[in-house]
């Protein structure tokens, strides 16, 4: 009975409350998580419709079907949805929903950018969806080559409705990958060290980190373009000193990483359910944990396989022909790690298995012509054609959309808490397969006959024509499959008896819980001390769910959970986390205003949402905190540890890092971008370099160095005397934000003449930003302290500021060493 | 893939080791995940076995003797200036060809739509766009090659026999793309001549 009082306490604390408040203002993970999943799922229908709209205008050649206007929106919203708004954010709502559930903790480590992201992706995909049915949809391709997207060969709203709308999605998915990062290294239930996670959050964590690096470049080129299309600064504009290849590097280097973001998580899902199939453990644990790290940095090496035929040198060619080879390695591990694990098991033919063994072919396959056109010459032959459709969508639909179904099965009962109950998944099963072997497996064949990519139509005659009327029947035989599994689902959502608690015998802490699982996810914390913990304690849901564990007992209303040394696992604080607001809804919306204000070329009025989001950002902060220290409290099994407002690193100080890590990587791709227009872009050396000057960098050097001694100096005084002013570190910025002004209002030249001219103004408008924005963090927290909330205990908010002050001023110095040091030097 | 020039009849043998190959593979694969369903005494579960053998030494062998093999092939693909080429300008723009070439006198030949080659010499295209990005394909010739503004690219093309070879742009521009296509006509050595004259008139 005492199981039952606590579950209604904690829902109390943890429940979304009902009706539209609750919907708008809940930051609980789990509802989160299911509704991202069922977006992604929407629009994963819409992209599929798209599809099929491609597939009939192609089934016979001279098609009148649609022209080739409509049929560019078709594929390019194709390739964007199926890329941006079902894949991506479909792996992170599974990920929000399961991953704390896995790591044996209550939420995230920031319930309120969870809900922000959410916002911030149904906003932005809404926005792309709404562009689609006011038949202005973007029309450049997926990968929105410039110049063709630039604006004197796409005049229209199409191509800024993409680069808006995809933007404001990357924004939920960085904040996202953020939030999963901290997670997985701060939140783990006590003794769950880094070689004890499940597999599962090995794959995230390599994942969100991967997200973290690889999405930065594309905001990078999508942000240049939309300033090319809107104030004509000429990056991408070969005759002023642009470069069309320059957005084709930083679209890849996004672009090959995302392979892999969307393929290692439904590895993990591959992963997680192949052992219980099996009726025994993982083979190879460590070896499948190297396999995922060499991928992730593998991964960043590769992008220029997609340019083998823009005419790079041969010895470029060779490295990269050699790295996208070498790339199957660890994907070969793996993939031998499962069979391993099913050989040295009992394997059963379940319905998640049988999925998982369509994965098995349909990747397989797909990896095998991956290898095919990372040989250079091949690739030659095999670009942009049907091939190449057909092999992205094998390792796709292979690697992704195979084992989230398998999933969706596996996970059916502690998603809707129903038992699986009719054979309509089998049927379904057969019907996707089969479907979806026709429609693509032909593909190759057409596309070594000759058969290119995005071509609207093609005349009879040159034996295209058979295998492209029956690649359109497999579509929709596919479509028939997509839909049976919809119905199979509604079916067991209405009308399919309870599950049992763990009806696979899995042996991971997901199913330690009562189904569907409650919003608090589990009554109380376990101790891990083993991969497999349900093996070891199969009683364990019980012992959870009578508060035998720690924080087994609710108190003052607090969302509590645990946070752990990163790599020991050993317990280290509590965190309390913040509860439902409607500071989430109304910050993703602010921020919309912003790209709706850019998109409908408002741009005197978009500054104005960005000062929203600055005061929102303060308020976001400023809601938190605490003005008394509180000192130890006990969580059960007489143990105590200290909250996160007195810890060391709190989970924001990680936060932060991660964050900057994100900002350094689109800073670095930015120089990159100014060093590769500089090295290789036609028209270079630009002919009249900025007047240097020694001042502004001097001045600049000064103010860096004081803000980062002020900050430091702040927090050790803080620390010995329980407060710190900061008025040196505020200063120090102050100064080094006049230098960078002065450079771009008295030195550099207007942005449109050349791209030397725009890439100098948007380094130094990242410059000012990231010390203004340094400026308003270090005001801040001088005005917690005044207020109380610092103390030498509480003083996470000035290290953290520390933090922003470092980048602000490292990235100040560079901005004004870059700009000025090459008109020195000439 | 009816190659009819070096380049692509080069490509046409890789493509064939690695069908052949990725199909063995795939089959063996395959076999052995059925093969983990049958009912058996015995349960394997050897690291070395599966991962180090079939994880990393297997994929390993495979793929130095791929690239070895491609790498070779490939160096062989690319224009050198040992052999003495026909040179011809190639302008791409929304939606058509250009092509200039040196007539047998005195200036030069330009055609719009049509490429005129001589058969069995390499011909070294120099590709270039007024416009967005295009790549000109003459799939039975050789791979494709991107005319990038502001970029010069040059592809070799040789043809082993006279006729004609439909060309296209292989890179998505626009809505005219499906239409942006050319032909190359390839032509005996009097053929040649007379066009080298003429300007193909």
């Amino acid at each position: 009975m005492k199981a039952l009082r606590l579950h209604r306490q904690f829902e109390a604390i943890w429940g979304t409350p009902p009706g539209w408040r609750g919907a708008l203002t809940t930051v609980n993970h789990s509802t989160l998580g299911k509704r991202l999943m069922l977006t992604a799922f929407g629009f994963f229908l819409i992209g599929g419709v798209l599809a099929m709209l491609i597939r009939a205008q192609l089934a016979t050649p001279h098609s009148a079907f649609v022209g080739p206007a409509i049929f560019n929106q078709l594929f390019t919203m194709h390739g964007s949805i199926m890329m941006f708004l079902f894949a991506i954010p479909m792996f992170e709502g599974f990920t929000i929903y399961m991953l704390p559930k896995l790591l044996g903790t209550r939420d995230f480590a920031f319930p309120r950018l969870t809900a922000y992201g959410w916002w911030c992706y149904l906003f932005g995909g809404s926005l792309l969806i709404l562009a689609m049915l006011l038949g202005v949809a973007p029309d450049a391709g997926w990968f929105m080559y410039t110049p063709l997207s630039s604006k004197p060969y796409s005049p229209g709203i199409n191509a800024d409705f993409w680069l808006l709308g995809i933007t404001f999605v990357e924004i939920s998915a960085i904040v996202t990958a953020a939030d999963i990062v901290v997670t997985i290294l701060k939140l783990r239930a006590p003794g769950m060290s880094l070689d004890k996670m499940p597999l599962f959050a090995w794959y995230m964590l390599v994942t969100a980190m991967m997200m973290l690096i690889g999405f930065p470049p594309l905001i990078l080129g999508s942000v240049l373009l939309e300033l090319e299309r809107a104030f004509d600064w000429p990056f991408f504009d070969a005759t002023r000193g642009g470069d069309a290849l320059l957005w084709q590097h930083l679209f890849w280097l996004f672009g090959h990483p995302e392979v892999y973001i969307i393929f290692l998580p439904a590895a993990g899902v591959v992963s997680t359910i192949l052992p219980v199939m099996a009726r025994t453990r993982i083979l190879g644990y460590g070896w499948i944990v190297g396999a995922i790290l060499a991928l992730g940095f593998l991964s960043f090496g590769l992008w220029v396989h997609h340019m083998f035929a823009v005419g790079i040198p041969h010895m470029a060619l060779a490295f990269f022909s050699a790295a996208s080879t070498l790339v199957a390695v660890p994907t070969g591990v793996q993939i031998f790690a499962w069979i391993g694990t099913l050989w040295s098991g009992r394997p059963q033919m379940r319905l998640p298995m049988l999925y998982l063994l369509g994965f098995f072919f349909v990747f397989v396959m797909g990896g095998l012509t991956g290898v095919m056109v990372a040989v250079v010459p091949f690739d030659w032959q095999a670009h942009d054609t049907a091939f190449v459709t057909a092999h992205l969508h094998y390792v796709l639909v292979g690697g992704f959309v195979f084992p989230m179904l398998a999933g969706a099965y596996y996970w059916l009962g502690h998603l809707i808490g129903r038992q699986r109950q009719y054979t309509l998944g089998v049927t379904a099963f057969w019907l996707i397969f089969i479907g979806f072997n026709m429609t693509f497996f032909l593909m190759h064949v057409v596309g070594l006959l000759g058969q290119p990519r995005r071509i609207e139509t093609y005349p009879e005659g040159l034996g295209w024509t058979g295998y492209n009327l029956l690649s359109s029947v497999g579509s929709f035989v596919l479509a028939f499959g997509i839909a049976l599994f919809i119905i199979d689902l509604s079916l067991q959502f209405f009308h399919a008896p309870r599950t049992r608690r763990n009806p696979w015998g899995a042996t991971t802490l997901e199913w330690a819980m009562m189904l569907p699982s409650p919003s608090y996810n589990i009554a109380s914390i376990p101790n891990v001390d083993d991969r497999d913990p349900l093996a070891a304690r199969p009683a364990l849901a019980l012992e959870l769910a009578r508060g035998e564990g720690y924080l087994g007992e609710p108190r003052h209303g607090w969302r509590e959970t645990l946070a752990v040394e990163t790599a020991s696992g050993r317990l280290d604080h509590i965190v309390v986390l913040p509860g439902n607001t409607s500071l989430p809804i109304w910050t993703a919306a602010v921020t919309g205003a912003f790209f709706v204000a850019m998109l409908l070329g408002l741009y005197w009025i978009a500054p104005v949402p960005l000062i929203g989001v600055a005061v929102l950002g303060w308020r976001w902060a400023a809601v938190l905190g605490r003005r008394t220290d509180i000192g130890p409290l006990p969580l059960g099994g007489g143990e105590t540890a200290v909250t996160h407002w007195e810890a060391r690193d709190p989970p924001g100080w990680w936060g932060s890092v991660f964050v900057l890590l994100a900002d350094a990587t689109f800073f670095g791709s930015l120089l990159f971008g100014y060093a590769y227009l500089w090295t290789v872009a036609p028209g270079w050396p630009p002919p009249r370099l900025m007047a240097g000057s020694l001042i502004e960098p001097a001045l600049g050097v000064i103010g860096a160095g004081l803000a980062v001694v002020g900050a430091r100096a702040a927090t050790r005084r803080l620390a010995r005397d329980g407060e710190g002013h900061s008025g040196m570190a505020g200063a120090g910025l102050a100064l080094l934000f006049g230098a960078l002004l002065a450079t771009a209002l008295l030195r550099a030249p207007a942005p449109t003449g050349h791209a030397y001219h725009a890439v100098i103004a948007v380094m130094i408008g990242y410059a000012l930003f990231h010390v203004g924005v340094a400026l308003l963090i270090q005001i801040f927290v001088h005005r917690r302290g005044r207020a109380g909330y610092l103390s030498a205990r509480r003083s996470a908010e000035r290290r953290i500021a520390t933090l922003w002050t470092d980048y602000g001023a490292a990235s100040g110095v560079i901005v004004l060493l870059a700009t000025h040091l090459p008109g020195l030097v000439a | 893939m009816d190659p009819a020039g070096p380049a692509a009849g080069a490509i046409n043998t890789i493509w064939w080791v690695m069908l052949a190959g990725a199909t063995a593979i795939f089959l063996f694969v395959t076999a052995l995940l059925l093969l983990a369903f049958r009912p058996r005494a015995s349960h394997d579960a050897s690291v070395r076995r599966w991962i180090v053998g079939g994880g990393l030494i297997f994929p390993g062998v495979v793929l130095t003797a791929l690239l070895t093999f491609a790498l070779v092939v490939g160096e062989r693909l690319l224009p050198r200036g040992d052999v003495p080429a026909v040179q011809v300008a190639a302008e791409s723009s929304q939606y058509q060809w250009s092509f200039t070439q040196p007539a047998a006198g005195a200036g030069s030949i330009r055609t719009k739509g049509v490429l005129h080659i001589p058969a069995g010499r390499p011909v070294d295209v120099t590709l270039t766009s007024r416009d967005v990005i295009h790549a000109f394909w003459v799939p039975r010739l050789a791979g494709k090659l991107d005319a990038i503004p502001g970029h010069r690219n040059v592809l070799r093309i040789e043809a082993d026999a006279p006729g004609v070879y439909q060309g296209v742009c292989a890179e998505y521009c626009g809505v005219g793309h499906a239409g942006h296509v050319f032909r190359v006509v390839a032509h005996d050595p009097a053929g040649w001549a007379r066009f080298q004259r003429e300007g193909g008139a």
